[in-house]
């Protein structure tokens, strides 16, 4: 973690002092005004939604989406949670992604060991068998998979999206992970060895404690991915006792004689959870993405 | 004791048992569910309880001949051009405006700030994002036709014009995308030596020159991965159009996926849904092949 912090910084890190100190020249200005206003745009429909969730009706209905609120109302929100059992689904939420997180990070380090530590054969093939994994269109696992839960009587309860996601990250996962593992210096491993300590103990006492912050990032990275997902949940999770926060809003979205200042409050809620966890790892996840990808 | 120990541990056929829970996992999620998949494509069946019918490859007969489908593979390339083309190319400038320029000249705060913003439509859940854009592109009550009006002009019909929707998806695509690029571009730009640029500078090298001569070459690899990863998600998409269009107006927004479901869920044709789903999966893994095979020659290179 450290040494990308440090490379992070540095990149960041104004060049000599003359440099900042120099006049900024007009067209730098210009290249900053077209920063700021790409950033405005992409927020801006985040702006729209705070904007609306707090009108009331006769407000949005009498003067748009687009004006200023005549009055502070939380009417709309109190609509939303009349309407969906919120705490059933943001529990839901929360358990699925929490578990999924946990068990698809022990998963990936498991299968990540043999393939970056223990240069097994048929490294390759296992890889590239994985690498199918994250590829597969989820259509073309949906229907057997919408059987298989029925029959393991796992339908419409948080567990059969929990196994299911926990083996799809756990693919991408393994995939970062051995690679990462690859890297570290065999001597290290082998001292350990001389010194008595058997592979368990090698995994759990050497190898995580240096691969904590890609852990770290795995666990960020899985619970988002897993809180967001939209397909499989839709399918398996048809019962409203078990959906998640997006299910539970797009399910509310399909009803005819809903407010639009409810269906802004009900999406700022569900957006509220990822962004707050958003704001608590940013820097982790920024991470992250640079790590996935360097690979 | 650690001269008994160490030659059992060397053993390299142990460290398969690590690999067990993974390979369960895998033939429980992956592998068998895609394998039924691929038997189910072989019937024909109307889901649950109905009979299965063998109707050996007519299944992918009727698709090679289906002009729907054809539709959603070509509306898969507008898919291709709003999720790689577009967001890639400007991720890569924003990239280099924001760590170049603003991040030096103007420092790094507001850089980071900025990154942040571009970044937050991505962590959003695809449902809100669906809500919010089919709100914002509402034709009698949403944002920009409410602002359209304000100024005297009247907006389209966005999502229900035919000849339109297509775009207005594309619009919402990139708006989620941008973030994603330019994150892994910007980490990637860390790498370049300032030095370069002063030295460039120095010889008379403009902006755009170190742009193409130092910043582009420099994270080529991340730019494959980039164009790699967004082109097999281009080629999944899904619940943005479920959420949009629904595949409407006309058809004119349906990409494989959502084909794919409606054959499913909404027509009760199983064996059909399972062709089109098993057709999609095997244009992905070609695609993606040869993009990789084509990194590996210009790498030897």
């Amino acid at each position: 973690m450290s040494t990308t912090q440090t490379r992070e910084k540095v990149s960041f890190t104004p060049k000599p002092a003359h440099n900042r100190a120099q006049r900024r020249t007009p067209s730098e200005w210009v290249l900053l005004a077209v920063a700021v206003i790409a950033g405005i745009a992409i927020f801006a429909p985040f702006g729209l939604i705070i904007l609306n969730a707090f009108k009331s009706t006769q407000d949005y209905s009498s003067n748009g989406p687009l004006s200023w609120p005549t009055s502070f109302s939380v009417d709309a929100f109190v609509n939303y949670l009349g309407r969906v059992n919120f705490g059933q689904a943001f529990w839901n939420s929360v358990i699925i992604s929490l578990l999924v997180a946990a068990i698809a990070v022990v998963l990936s380090l498991m299968s990540a060991y043999p393939l970056g530590v223990g240069r097994v054969k048929a490294n390759g093939i296992v890889l590239a068998v994985l690498l199918v994994a994250t590829m597969l269109p989820h259509e073309a696992l949906i229907y057997p998979l919408f059987y298989g839960a029925q029959a393991t009587g796992t339908f419409n309860t948080v567990w059969s999206v929990i196994i299911v996601f926990s083996v799809l990250q756990a693919a991408y996962g393994t995939y970062l992970l051995a690679s990462v593992m690859g890297a570290i210096p065999k001597e290290l491993i082998e001292a350990a060895q001389l010194d008595g300590a058997s592979r368990w103990q090698i995994l759990w006492k050497v190898l995580v404690p240096i691969l904590r912050p890609s852990l770290a990032v795995l666990v960020v990275f899985f619970f988002i991915w897993t809180w967001n997902e939209f397909y499989i949940p839709v399918v398996l999770l048809a019962d409203q006792s078990s959906q998640t926060i997006p299910i539970a809003l797009a399910t509310l979205r399909g009803q005819h004689n809903i407010d639009i200042t409810v269906l802004n409050a009900g999406s700022l809620l569900s957006l509220l959870p990822t962004l707050v966890f958003f704001l608590l790892f940013q820097r982790t996840l920024v991470r992250g993405v640079a790590a996935g990808a360097v690979k | 004791m650690s001269n008994g120990l160490a030659p059992r541990l060397r053993r390299p056929s142990g460290y398969w048992l690590y690999l067990i829970p993974i390979f369960i996992g895998f033939l429980a999620v992956v592998g068998i569910p895609f394998g039924t998949n691929v038997y189910f494509s072989l019937f024909r069946w109307k889901g649950g309880a109905a009979p299965m019918r063998w109707n050996g490859l007519d299944n992918y007969v009727t698709l090679f001949a289906d002009v729907e489908f054809w539709t959603s593979l070509r509306n898969s390339i507008f898919m291709v051009i709003a999720i790689v083309v577009i967001p890639t190319i400007i991720g890569l400038l924003l990239a280099a405006l924001l760590t170049e320029t603003i991040g030096r000249r103007f420092g790094p705060r507001i850089a980071s700030f900025l990154r942040a913003t571009y970044y937050l439509p991505q962590i959003l859940p695809i449902a809100v994002a669906g809500f919010m854009w089919s709100w914002i592109l509402d034709p009698s009550n949403g944002a920009i036709n409410t602002f359209l009006q304000s100024v005297g002009a009247k907006g389209p019909d966005w999502l229900g014009n035919p000849d339109l929707a297509i775009y207005a998806v594309m619009l919402m695509l990139i708006w989620l995308q941008i973030g994603y690029p330019l994150v892994i571009f910007m980490a990637a730009l860390s790498r370049v030596d300032p030095e370069l640029y002063e030295a460039a500078a120095l010889d008379g090298a403009g902006k755009w020159r170190q742009f193409r001569a130092i910043s582009v070459p420099t994270i080529r690899p991340e730019i494959f991965i980039v164009v790699l990863t967004a082109t097999v998600a281009a080629l999944k998409v899904f619940a943005p159009i479920l959420i949009l269009t629904g595949g409407g107006p006309e058809g004119s927004t349906v990409v494989p996926s959502y084909y794919a479901y409606r054959n499913f869920f909404e027509l009760s044709q199983v064996g059909y849904g399972s062709a089109i789903s098993t057709v999609m999966a095997l244009v992905i893994f070609a695609i993606a092949a040869l993009m990789l095979w084509w990194q590996r020659r210009q790498e030897a290179q």
